[in-house]
């Protein structure tokens, strides 16, 4: 992460209103979370306040504020999944890899997040990892799954 | 090229169906998200490999197109122009497919889809009993398009009501047609569109606004994404309808960030339709202008109300704001803004191509049209339903779903997301549109159908809306954010076994005051799933406050596993899978539960073969049976 690379970003949204969304989405999407330094550039060069960046990237729950793991296991906890046995598989989830909802693991390998809908809802309970959904999931074939991603080296930890 | 009239599209449009020969074989196979989660991918290359082997690229057609709704069974796979479906298709079925059907015309049966009722084959899609009850109006192109080429929307008449509109429409015209269609809101409360569009419309401020809203942020529910993936062009068509007919040559797509693959389909429409002229200035030559660009939500579900969606568009955190100045005349940047659903717009080049008297013949008296719901849960047959209007709860669920897996037994059905209710066996047979699920306490929403079986606890599913919305409050004002709070504090305990005498009294007076005095919609209807469940399942709360028991046997704290001696025949099997080591036994030794180790994972459960593991509620666990009473004739280990 340097400087150059928020810039980078921060050149597609000058001069337009009402950004700062699709710009923290940006910056979530190629860093994995958002750095202090990067608040504090998009503040000197769009002059948005500080608090205001601040309270959009805390509030919406695509956005965070701590670096994440290479891999993000996000557990639908849509109604659907739920019904289906959803609270299930985030029990396995977290017990296999020993984090709740919220936490990334000590090795930086996996993030865990819950989500409130992946609308795929007919294949519940579903599990998306790194974009990949995952279906018509049960507690039992989560180590099987987690472990395919802890072996792939793909998708770098930032 | 770029069109610069009218006939120019239909030369265009002619061209493209000229080129089709409808004899030649062809594969269309889904590839939105549910059937790419089956493996839809890896199907599809296997295809193009099996072509490339055998020599057929070129001889037959492959299609990738959207979402066909039934995602259960997928990946789905329909061969032309037999329109044979086959379901479940996995990378190793397809040379059997190519060498047998596409070569030879043969059925390979296994892949047919098969009534787990009456053990019949149904041989095309609209054999199939999910298919035959439904009234596809929105849904039926999206099996016939690939989302990703304009020129297959255009050879389905596609931008045609637009054309139409520019050129033999006045803005008038337009409006009179939406009010004859009588067509309401697809998005949740149902507000007829040409309300909505009249008042923005009349207002003089400029610029004015159209927004698609995208958000789809009601759990359960996905045919947005689904007709985003699958069919954008419609979406779009309808949207700049609707901008001509109000007055607006700038819009905004909200889409939200979980659906990344609808953002690149709407994107790529976006392009190619601005490519031909049909979006952007001067489209086809009218002399209208129109441009659009698409907002990618953050995850927020308050995101989905009309004015904090417009907040978020404007870049800040997405409250909503009261409604004593209608965002249709104070809106987006406080201009006049139109803001409707995905499937609201998909109907409009519908309704302008066939007239509103056409669509005022589908659906029940208030509710005309069809209506797209998301039929999920313990249902057998899980996916999209597109049904006229007016359709009973029991022929969804029973026709259309195939009724409840594994035989249980129907306990209710959650309409309308956490701002709906549960629904009870005994109003089953009402007919489905706006205003009866009303009556019934629950609401239409964006059409989500979750179905509950005798497993699923009602007082557990009240708390899990309350604390869905309690999570999701945007903290704007006191009795959402604070009443909910206490809300789910109350239903908590009562899960747990904690609930006291008065609970319920409390919860209806928190339901009343949010009700009440709420500022937006999402806060006003935050109490309709308790209050559903309070009506309709008062005995399971009173199981839960008086006996600490669970009816559903569903609620962690108030359940515990224990083995029947009886039953056990010591194989090891869930000794061996339970993941804390809470069972005690060995090959011939009757296993026992250590209560105290146990975490209720049920996997035990799950994994005996002889319905030994039980679930107790309510009473207390039986003792273990005595040391010297454990042992059993062996019985050869389960593998």
């Amino acid at each position: 992460m340097s400087i150059e690379q928020i810039d980078k970003i921060i050149d597609k949204y000058v001069n337009e209103k009402g950004v700062l969304i699709q710009l923290l989405l940006d910056i979530q999407g190629q860093l994995n979370w958002i750095p202090k330094e990067a608040i504090m550039r998009i503040h000197e060069r769009l002059k948005i306040p500080v608090s205001e960046i601040y309270r959009v990237a805390s509030f919406y729950t695509a956005l965070s504020l701590k670096p994440r793991g290479r891999h993000l296991v996000r557990v639908c906890a849509g109604t659907a999944c739920y019904v289906r046995g959803g609270p299930r598989v985030l029990d396995s989830v977290e017990r296999t890899l020993m984090i709740k909802p919220g936490e990334t693991t000590n090795d930086k390998i996996f993030s865990l997040a819950t989500v409130n809908c992946l609308g795929c809802c007919a294949l519940g309970p579903v599990v998306e990892i790194d974009g990949q959904y995952h279906g018509k999931l049960s507690p039992s074939n989560i180590g099987q799954l987690l472990s395919k991603y802890a072996q792939s080296e793909t998708k770098e930890c930032v | 090229m770029r069109l610069n009239s009218p006939a120019d599209l239909e030369e265009l449009r002619k061209k493209i169906i000229a080129k089709v020969d409808p004899q030649k074989p062809a594969v269309t196979l889904c590839i939105s998200t549910g059937c790419e989660a089956l493996g839809a991918k890896d199907v599809l290359k296997a295809f193009k490999e099996e072509f490339k082997k055998q020599g057929l690229e070129g001889k037959i057609d492959i299609k990738e197109t959207g979402c066909l709704g039934f995602c259960e069974r997928g990946p789905r796979v329909v061969v032309y122009p037999e329109d044979i479906a086959y379901f479940k298709v996995q990378a190793s079925d397809v040379p059997e497919i190519v060498s047998k059907t596409l070569l030879n015309k043969e059925i390979v049966e296994r892949l047919l889809y098969v009534d787990p009722n009456t053990g019949e084959k149904a041989k095309r899609l609209i054999d199939v009993p999910f298919y035959k009850y439904q009234y596809r109006l929105l849904m039926d192109n999206n099996a016939k398009i690939d989302p990703k080429k304009i020129e297959d929307y255009i050879a389905l008449d596609g931008y045609k009501a637009l054309s139409k509109t520019l050129f033999q429409l006045t803005p008038d015209q337009v409006m009179e047609e939406v009010k004859k269609s009588q067509l309401r809101g697809r998005g949740g409360g149902g507000f007829p569109t040409f309300q909505k569009w009249d008042s923005t419309r009349k207002t003089d401020e400029t610029p004015k606004y159209v927004i698609v809203n995208c958000d789809e942020g009601d759990p359960g529910a996905f045919m947005n994404r689904a007709l985003m993936e699958g069919n954008p062009h419609s979406i779009l068509e309808g949207l700049i309808i609707a901008a001509y007919a109000i007055g607006s040559h700038e819009g905004f797509i909200y889409v939200r960030q979980e659906y990344p693959l609808a953002v690149e389909n709407m994107q790529m429409a976006i392009d190619q339709a601005t490519a031909y002229g049909l979006l952007g200035n001067n489209i086809l030559g009218s002399g209208f202008d129109f441009k659009v660009k698409i907002h990618k939500g953050a995850g927020a579900f308050v995101s989905g109300e009309s004015s904090a969606l417009m907040t978020a568009i404007e870049g800040r955190v997405g409250e909503p704001r009261p409604k004593y100045v209608h965002t249709s005349e104070k809106g987006l940047w406080d201009k006049p803004t139109v803001l409707n659903n995905v499937e609201t717009y998909a109907n409009i080049p519908l309704i302008i191509n066939k007239g509103a008297e056409w669509f005022t013949k589908i659906g029940t008296a208030g509710s005309k049209g069809t209506k797209i719901f998301a039929l999920a849960g313990k249902v057998n047959n899980t996916g999209l339903v597109e049904i006229a209007m007016g359709m009973t709860l029991r022929d969804m669920i029973f026709k259309i779903g195939g009724g409840i897996r594994n035989g249980k037994k129907f306990k209710a059905v959650q309409a309308g997301g956490p701002s709906g209710g549960m629904i009870p066996e005994q109003y089953l047979d009402t007919p489905v549109d706006f205003d009866e699920l009303k009556k019934l306490g629950a609401i239409m929403g964006s059409g989500g159908l979750i179905v509950m079986d005798e497993d699923t606890c009602m007082v557990d599913m009240a708390r899990y809306f309350v604390n869905f919305l309690c999570d999701e409050s945007c903290g704007k004002c006191v009795p959402c954010r604070e009443g909910l709070k206490q809300a789910r504090k109350i239903l908590t305990d009562i899960v747990s076994g904690k609930g006291k005498e008065g609970d319920i009294e409390k919860l209806r007076q928190i339901a009343e005051t949010s009700n009440a005095s709420a500022l937006c919609a999402l806060g006003q209807t935050a109490a309709n799933p308790m209050l559903t469940t309070l009506r309709y399942f008062p005995d399971e709360y009173e199981a839960h406050i008086k006996e600490k028991r669970c009816p559903a046997l569903s609620c962690k704290p108030l359940i515990n596993f224990y083995i029947d001696p009886a039953k056990c025949n010591a194989c090891t099997l869930c000794a061996r899978n339970c993941p804390v080591q809470a069972i005690d036994g060995a090959v011939g030794k009757i296993h026992i539960i250590d209560q105290s180790k146990c975490t209720k994972c049920g996997t035990c459960f799950d994994t005996c073969r002889f319905k030994a593991v039980t679930k107790i509620s309510g009473e207390p666990v039986p003792p273990p049976i005595p040391e010297e009473q454990r042992l059993k004739k062996p019985v050869k280990k389960a593998t």
